[in-house]
């Protein structure tokens, strides 16, 4: 029992992180339909401005804003200068130049920094374990992270139903034209919003970095189960982000955690070791496919 | 006139020159750049293909390295089972090509059926982002097959037999390779010009015109998507014999980006383009690969310029025109 309440934290905290992930690139898709690949990247650049501030300063609260405005310039620089020219165009050309965006910081991260992972530290006032729910201590730092992730989801829900700045997202969302008839300055307004999501990108690698390692690669493995969210909650939508990555976190932690051993209850040997690590982990790839059938446009379509 | 013929002309001098290319280097005794040609041949065949349904057919798929990867580990597991004398449902394994690859295309063909089926539900960003996942969770299944050497790959003791015979010889192996994109890209410069094609392009332009002149629409894109899957799965055999080699990182979704990149960097809806694309790829890779480790960080920015000024690609600059079915 004890474990599945850990497994169902650890779920939590994923789809949390996914959230984070998930909430920005929904929202240059939604706002600017520019499908941005590059976002992976930027989750990186977030863990590894982290880890070297980290490591030069050799304090949490010092690497967390280094790390937030590494993402935020490298997001708000490739807005202006690549991004920019690509919203008119056809999402092939999008896909392409955010593919070269990709190559071009695996590359230079391996270059500048090398390819050995590197470690980071929770914060000493919270690497200790609390029992919130008695007889189960869980790590402080992950039930941090939780809320840290609720939190900003419940201010992105906040700006955007309740601030100015968030009726200018929606209006442009739906109505682009109108909104820049109207004197609105639709080019700042862009280069905010995308500068927003490489923040919560960012964030979320950050706030990964002391839970997993921070390497090269890091991201794009991260933004697959991001699009494979959105997907499922439908894109261009910030309640379908939550409630895809809530799902796909939860999926894929009690997956790969419990599915192995019920199909050992009715499969025997070798094949059945490969064939459950296969399952486990194409898991969400096939609640992907169920909610396509159901509902091709995800779970809250936009626009429909 | 003028324009028409330079392409003509251009394809003729291509032509030729991938024959006489192993002649020339064999007088050199140069076997590697036979080598590098090979990879030219069965790259340019996964971008033809790709083009088929990128270009002509407006799908923009982001796994097509799936169909490609699958069909090498059809023919490196059919030659396993074979060598380890284990049967595969009731079938011993084969090393013959004439079995062996046409097993390739049927089991892409499946797959790029089944997954081709869901992803046509959607569009737009959808089908890039499901195409790309898909293609991920196959790359995560063979990565989990520890009994095919999961993340290690799978090598293959020998090449397999042609018709019985040996495929050692690289220009033997090459000539075969050749041969079969010739027939790749006449097929697919039939399909592109027949009624079929037509549909497909109609689609691309007006999905909702084409349905309203009564055809079933996603029909015809399945059935583009399943030859494409079909003849990337061709060519993952060829490329499980010139690598004697597969490894889930076949069907990578960098790899998928890479065939991506060829096509564009060629030219779309040009079926000689993607060829062109597949050898500038090739050659830029190796060329930069050798002076620094760290490519990527000069290849990116590349791949980034082609996207933005350069969306008609190298055989629209030597046609000095766009490809047929290429709109914004």
């Amino acid at each position: 029992m004890t474990l599945v309440i850990e497994q169902l934290l650890n779920g939590l905290q994923l789809g949390v992180t996914l959230f984070l992930l998930a909430a920005g690139l929904t929202l240059v898709f939604g706002i600017m339909g520019v499908i941005n690949l590059a976002h992976g990247s930027l989750y990186m650049v977030g863990a590894y401005g982290a880890a070297l501030a980290a490591a030069k300063t050799g304090s949490f609260w010092l690497a967390l804003p280094a790390g937030l405005a590494a993402a935020a310039i490298i997001g708000v620089a490739i807005e202006l200068l690549v991004i920019r020219r690509l919203y008119a165009r056809d999402h092939l050309y999008q896909v392409l130049a955010t593919f070269g965006l990709i190559l071009f910081f695996n590359g230079f991260i391996a270059w500048q920094v090398g390819r050995a992972p590197l470690l980071m530290d929770a914060p000493p006032a919270l690497s200790g374990f609390i029992e919130i729910i008695p007889g189960v201590p869980y790590p402080a730092y992950r039930f941090a992270v939780m809320g840290v992730g609720l939190a900003v989801a419940g201010l992105l829900w906040f700006v955007i139903t309740r601030t100015r700045l968030g009726m200018l997202i929606r209006a442009g969302s739906t109505h682009r034209e109108m909104v820049s008839a109207l004197g609105v300055d639709i080019a700042r307004l862009y280069t905010l919003v995308f500068g927003l999501g490489a923040l919560l990108a960012g964030l979320a690698g950050i706030m990964v970095g002391p839970i997993r390692s921070v390497q090269v690669g890091m991201g794009e493995q991260v933004l697959i189960m991001t699009f494979v969210v959105i997907v499922v909650g439908g894109i261009g939508s910030i309640r379908g982000a939550f409630v895809g990555a809530l799902l796909i976190g939860m999926c894929d932690t009690l997956g790969r955690a419990f599915a192995p051993g019920l199909l050992k209850l009715y499969l025997t040997g070798s094949i059945a070791d490969g064939l459950a690590a296969a399952f486990s982990s194409v898991l969400i790839y096939l609640v992907m496919a169920v909610v396509l059938v159901i509902r091709p446009r995800g779970l809250f379509p936009v626009g429909a | 006139m003028g324009r028409m013929s330079l392409s003509r002309v251009l394809t003729a001098v291509i032509a030729l020159a991938l024959i006489a290319l192993p002649l020339v280097a064999s007088l050199y005794g140069s076997t590697y750049a036979i080598t590098l040609a090979t990879r030219v041949l069965i790259y340019g065949m996964v971008a033809v293909s790709l083009d088929l349904i990128l270009g002509y057919g407006g799908m923009v798929s982001f796994g097509h390295a799936a169909y490609f990867g699958l069909g090498g580990y059809v023919t490196a597991m059919l030659a396993f089972h074979l060598a380890e004398g284990e049967p595969i449902f009731g079938f011993a394994g084969t090393n013959e090509a004439l079995v062996a690859w046409p097993l390739a295309m049927l089991v892409s063909g499946l797959a790029a059926l089944a997954f081709g089926a869901l992803s046509l539900r959607t569009s737009g960003a959808y089908f890039i982002m499901i195409t790309l996942a898909f293609a991920q969770m196959l790359y995560y299944v063979f990565v989990a097959l520890k009994y095919y050497g999961g993340d290690d790959g799978l090598a293959m003791a020998t090449r397999n037999r042609f018709a019985g015979a040996r495929m050692v010889d690289p220009q033997t192996f090459y000539f075969i390779c050749l041969a079969l994109l010739g027939a790749v890209m006449v097929l697919v410069a039939r399909l592109t010009g027949s009624r079929f094609g037509m549909v497909l392009a109609g689609a691309k332009a007006s999905e909702r015109r084409m349905a309203a002149l009564g055809y079933s629409v996603t029909r015809y894109r399945l059935v583009a998507f399943v030859i494409a899957g079909m003849i990337a799965g061709l060519a993952g055999a060829l490329w499980a014999n010139q690598a004697r080699f597969v490894s889930p990182d076949m069907m990578a979704w960098t790899k998928s980006g890479e065939f991506m990149v060829m096509v564009i960097l060629g030219g779309l809806s040009s079926i000689v383009g993607p060829v062109v694309g597949a050898a500038a790829f090739i050659l830029i890779e190796s060329t930069i690969s050798g002076l620094t480790e760290h490519w990527q960080v000069v290849f990116g920015p590349i791949v980034v310029a082609i996207a933005l000024f350069a969306p008609h690609g190298l055989w629209g600059l030597a046609r000095g025109k766009p490809g047929k079915g290429e709109g914004a």
